[in-house]
């Protein structure tokens, strides 16, 4: 690990202030910078430490009612919440299948928003990436790419964003508060991360120095809460990234449904919506045949950047399976294995 | 605003207060406990937060040591290994994992105890197996003993939930 200054900020004002310098980096729990700098992938001249801020660290019920989560929220601590859980299932049983019970009781819900993507290349000083070392190339190309993205890569990168976190919220109409030098804007999450294009080094759209402060679900968001699911596929059965993961939320009335929202995770250098596979369940009657539909459609743009074709088929299956399970009514409790395709549910689709 | 450089440190370890000089902020909580309060039951696996051998009570909550900067955690309150038994009463979960054979080489132990009394503070688990061994998931044992670890975490559950009964009764 390099030297570096370490700052404890006494208010966000300060705060943005001492981040804006050229190779400063906000820390908060440190559970991915920490990792990220013991292998010399980041390389921070200053640590700003924003985990004493003030306020930050709040859920609050909004007087539209929506909820507005502080960046420094511990994961655990917002997974745990029971009128969270209750609103948000989906976003819940996301949180509670990402890393372990440690590092979910130290993560904060800014850190995951931003958390780097888990490449091995990414991780390889000795290799070539793009995304660490601009202009170097990509070694994930030519390498081990079972895991990487089979939408909106580039020739300059095919690395996916690891969060389970950031799925359902994205398909909720989440919204990302940031602060920087000149006050505090709204940037919607689906909008936070930048696809690679011929700039991979770049995760998002945050400027230097700028801050999450928080993050809010819209009133709407909870409305789903009857039929809301997070399915993840995994190599093992905890404790790993997802292969391919699927949010599903539907309303449903008189067997109809009414409005669908669907996110997919591991496929890309975002969290990613599919639109197209919400509008064309409007009005359809929640089965396995539009199921398989909205699955086909949601992948309709994706190719294989390696040797991962097979991940297009499992998340168009993923897809499925999570509206299925979606349909088939949030469980009164989040399953003892959160979001595992595995876990005996009612409305599981083991053939689908 | 607080340039590190000669950070001291005030830490409660095991309900002792003690004072830490920092020269460097580099040093995470793991090396702070093993190399400068030579506290070397809390284990060095992986050093990169995938094994939980580090793993201790951060106020109160399990995390990785390995993975928190100790100059962020001015003011905290720890536990470790070292600090669970009442002199020679082993707490519950100890006595647990030497029933059930927790264990084979010993090294992931101290943190495989201090995650089942994080676990078991959490209060999600139950006694349910299923969410003990998801409970569980971030300590690994390359012994392979994790039938016995989950046969004792299971055991130790119940045993505080009746001292918990007994208790208020």
């Amino acid at each position: 690990m390099n030297r570096f200054d370490y700052v404890r900020p006494a208010s966000i004002a300060e705060a943005i202030a001492a981040a804006t310098a050229p190779g400063a980096a906000y820390l908060a729990a440190g559970t991915n910078l920490l990792d990220l700098m013991k292998g010399g992938v980041s390389r921070p001249d200053r640590l700003v430490d924003v985990t004493r801020l003030p306020d930050l660290d709040r859920i609050e019920h909004m007087p539209d009612g929506g909820i507005r989560i502080g960046a420094l929220v511990r994961n655990a601590e917002l997974a745990h919440d029971p009128d969270f859980a209750r609103s948000y299932p989906a976003v819940a049983e996301a949180l509670l299948s990402g890393a372990s019970a440690q590092l979910r009781n130290a993560a904060t819900v800014g850190g995951n928003l931003l958390q780097r993507t888990r490449c091995a290349y990414f991780y390889d000083t000795a290799g070539a990436c793009n995304k660490r070392n601009p202009g170097s190339g990509c070694d994930a190309r030519g390498g081990e790419n079972r895991l990487h993205a089979i939408l909106g890569w580039s020739e300059a990168c095919i690395a996916t964003h690891p969060s389970d976190f950031c799925v359902p919220l994205v398909a909720l109409d989440a919204v990302v508060e940031i602060e920087g030098r000149n006050g505090r804007r709204d940037l919607p999450l689906a909008d936070l991360h930048r696809l690679p294009g011929a700039t991979p080094e770049q995760d998002n759209m945050l400027q230097p120095g700028e801050l999450v402060v928080a993050l809010r679900l819209p009133a709407e968001a909870a409305r789903f809460a009857r039929h809301a699911r997070y399915v993840k596929l995994r190599e093992r059965t905890s404790y790993a990234f997802a292969v391919v993961s699927a949010a599903a939320a539907l309303r449903i009335e008189n067997g109809v449904i009414q409005q669908a929202r669907i996110a997919l995770g591991g496929v890309a250098a975002r969290p990613w919506r599919a639109p197209q596979a919400e509008a064309m369940l409007v009005h359809r009657a929640p089965d396995a045949a539009a199921f398989r539909e909205a699955g086909a459609a949601a992948l309709a743009d994706a190719r294989p950047s390696g040797d991962n074709a097979f991940k297009i088929a499992l998340a168009r299956r993923i897809v499925a399976r999570a509206l299925a399970l979606a349909a088939a009514g949030t469980p009164e409790q989040i399953p003892a294995l959160p979001a595992s395709p595995f876990a005996i549910a009612p409305g599981a689709m083991h053939d689908a | 605003m607080g340039q590190c450089m000669n950070l001291s440190l005030s830490l409660t370890v095991n309900g002792v207060a003690r004072t830490v000089d920092l020269d460097d902020p580099r040093i995470t909580l793991l090396d702070l406990l093993r190399e400068r309060l030579e506290l070397t039951g809390t284990k060095k696996g992986c050093d990169r937060g995938q094994c939980g051998a580090c793993t201790i009570l951060l106020d109160g909550r399990r995390v990785n040591s390995c993975l928190a900067l100790a100059a962020s955690h001015d003011g905290a309150d720890i536990l470790t290994i070292e600090g669970v038994a009442q002199g020679d009463t082993l707490h519950p979960v100890q006595a647990a994992f030497i029933a059930h054979d927790g264990f084979q080489c010993g090294f992931c132990t101290p943190g495989q105890i201090m995650s089942a009394i994080g676990l078991i503070r959490e209060g999600q688990a139950g006694t349910d197996p299923e969410r003990i061994r998801e409970g569980m998931s971030g300590n690994l044992c390359r012994c392979g003993a994790y039938q016995g670890i989950a046969e004792a975490v299971l055991d130790a559950q119940r045993t505080l939930t009746h001292a918990d009964r007994r208790d208020a009764a």
